[in-house]
């Protein structure tokens, strides 16, 4: 076996180095033995796609024809009805506008994810001050502590200093950094060799220098992770919308979903044509960051 | 002799030292100013609001402990969403816990195409717990769904009715939360990763099978990742909320079979508009999570093993 490392910095490098080979993947001997994990595998996969496969063919059916027939109909019998999308995202539903809402509120998020943690994180990882210990004990506290004993009194924090109604609660809150992103980023930058802030600071930069020119851009691995999590988490996020935005306009997708379920009238189909579409954005930045964002977390570790 | 130490660390520190701290501070201040604003004033005025009676629109009144009195005996829902969180935590934690590792032993197979099987099993875990719940809902409908359907179809003519069943309906949450049991998976496969291979060579000379290297290799080295996931998974589980919502919703008056905690708690603070209670029965669920994860922290030490201990190398 090739122990060919790049000299790229993981976080798990020393780790790695004590143990040797690791990653070990145990490649099954016999046929039969092979044929059976496959059967499983794809068992497990059918489990997963025939509901989703369900949801499209729902969507696609007119609304006259009852969505559930006796037996279970995977196939629309007649026509395909595409334009379900469109009553959806503009017609009959805005879908279109609580799309481009909750677009808002993520991107926001991952902005002031970014720039609040990464800052954050540099603090604790890379410099000397008194009080970072228990500063930083505080900060693994808040990782344990459930938000829920915050909804009641941070409701009513923001409903004075009257938020309630527009996206500031959703968004500025993440301008004070997400303590587990901070864990991580903490983590992560302790792993850069000190070498290359001291090279740096013979060459004359100062800390923002360092942080901006040097650590930052050798945690793009970490804080991919960190905006991908933002965007999923904030994306999906149904209690904090439900609780400070009031109307339609401002609506999320999430709460636009839970309202058609609240209603008893809303067709099947249309209900399933405005699911499928908002699993789409989730699902395409999970794509594209499938590689880092699972390579992050074996990286990123449970470790320290 | 401690301040003697202090002051005298405190006389060593040099300009630059100072100069770096007050950097320090400034790059820690967003969490800072965060920490004030959305914590430490929330959590303090929390504590104040759970002794009190308030609606926003009249006076606050002062009440001690009269909400906790009221929780404990003289209100029904509370007890009830105590008993629908219990039993989903006693069915589905155990079950996640294991079907997740099992799932993970079988991604971590050396087979062709198994980037594509674990795309597939990892999707459900990135979809919203609103978007699975209308699905699952629509799948799970007792006359029409096609899970009955299919069970129709294989002779079982009385097949449950899932949701809408008091019996069936906290099992069919547990249900639809091992459809994305893979995303517990990705935790215990980086898990996996992180095993010497040298330690299953030694295993192997020593002449021990694949069950002995799975009890006697894996089994201990996974075990940070199993104290981890069981946390995890412990604090979901006190806090389903997305769920139970979209279900109550869809089911109209059923739904107080899925009063699950934290719904309860939002259905006291927004709906009934008792936000002095709901801050109240906050509390109750933040110190019993606390209790738990307490008491697991205490006997890890005795199942849990760390290869190295990273608070050691610095």
């Amino acid at each position: 076996m090739k122990t060919v490392e790049a000299p790229s910095v993981r976080a798990d490098a020393p780790a790695r180095a004590r143990a040797g080979r690791v990653g070990r993947r145990w490649r099954p001997r016999t046929l039969v033995f092979r044929l059976v994990m496959y059967a499983l595998l794809l068992g497990l996969s059918a489990f997963i796609l025939l509901p989703v496969g369900w949801m499209l063919t729902a969507a696609l059916k007119p609304d006259r024809v009852p969505v559930f027939t006796a037996t279970p109909e995977w196939w629309p019998r007649e026509f395909w009805h595409w334009e379900n999308f469109r009553r959806v995202l503009t017609e009959s539903m805005p879908f279109l506008r609580y799309t481009l809402n909750t677009t808002l509120v993520v991107v926001s998020n991952v902005l002031g994810v970014l720039i609040s943690c990464s800052l954050v994180g540099f603090g604790f990882a890379r410099m000397r001050f008194r009080g970072s210990k228990i500063l930083f004990s505080i900060l693994i506290i808040t990782m344990l502590i459930p938000w829920q004993v915050l909804m009641v009194p941070q409701f009513l924090m923001f409903f004075k200093i009257h938020w309630y109604g527009t996206y500031l609660p959703l968004i500025v809150p993440s301008f004070g950094g997400t303590a587990f992103f901070i864990f991580l980023i903490r983590q992560y930058m302790r792993t850069i060799p000190r070498d290359l802030d001291d090279a740096a600071r013979v060459d004359g930069l100062n800390n923002w220098q360092i942080f901006w020119r040097i650590i930052l851009p050798l945690s793009t691995p970490v804080l991919t992770v960190c905006a991908v999590f933002t965007f999923l988490w904030n994306w999906n996020n149904l209690l904090g919308p439900l609780l400070y935005l009031d109307s339609d306009e401002k609506f999320t997708v999430a709460i636009g979903l839970a309202n058609l379920v609240t209603r008893s009238d809303t067709p099947w189909n249309l209900m399933m044509a405005a699911n499928l579409l908002s699993i789409i954005p989730p699902i395409v930045v999970y794509f594209f960051a499938q590689k880092k964002l699972i390579g992050g977390i074996a990286s990123v570790g449970l470790k320290g | 002799m401690i301040t003697a130490k202090t002051s005298g660390r405190r006389s060593r520190l040099g300009r630059l030292a100072r100069r770096e701290e007050r950097t320090a501070y400034l790059f820690l201040l967003p969490w800072l100013a965060g920490l004030l604003m959305f914590w430490i004033v929330p959590i303090l005025w929390s504590v104040a609001l759970s002794a009190s009676d308030w609606d926003i629109i009249s006076k606050p009144s002062w009440v001690g402990l009269g909400n906790y009195r009221e929780m404990l005996f003289d209100d029904r829902h509370f007890w009830l969403a105590i008993r629908v969180t219990l039993k989903y935590i006693l069915l589905s934690v155990p079950l996640y816990i294991v079907a997740g590792l099992v799932l993970s032993l079988l991604l971590n197979l050396k087979l062709r195409g198994m980037n594509l099987f674990r795309t597939i099993l990892f999707v459900p875990s990135v979809l919203s717990g609103v978007a699975v719940a209308i699905l699952w809902v629509a799948l799970l409908n007792p006359d029409v769904g096609a899970v009955n359907s299919i069970l129709r179809a294989v002779g079982i003519d009385n097949p449950p009715r899932w949701l809408g069943s008091p019996t069936w309906a906290v099992p069919s949450v547990v249900l639809i939360g091992l459809w994305g049991v893979g995303g517990g998976a990705i935790i215990y496969l980086s898990g996996l990763q992180n095993i010497g291979a040298q330690l299953y060579e030694a295993a192997a000379l020593d002449g021990a099978g694949p069950w002995r290297r799975f009890r006697y290799v894996t089994l201990p080295m996974l075990t940070p990742t199993l104290l981890f996931v069981l946390l995890t998974s412990l604090i979901d589980a006190f806090q389903v909320f997305d769920t139970a919502f979209i279900v109550s919703g869809a089911q109209g008056a059923a739904g107080d079979s899925l009063r699950f905690y934290l719904l309860n708690v939002w259905y006291e603070g927004f709906r009934n508009g008792r936000l002095g209670y709901a801050s109240a029965e906050a509390w109750v669920l933040v110190i019993a999570a606390a209790l738990v994860i307490l008491l697991i922290f205490r006997t890890s030490g005795r199942w849990v093993y760390y290869e190295y201990d990273p608070e050691k190398e610095r």
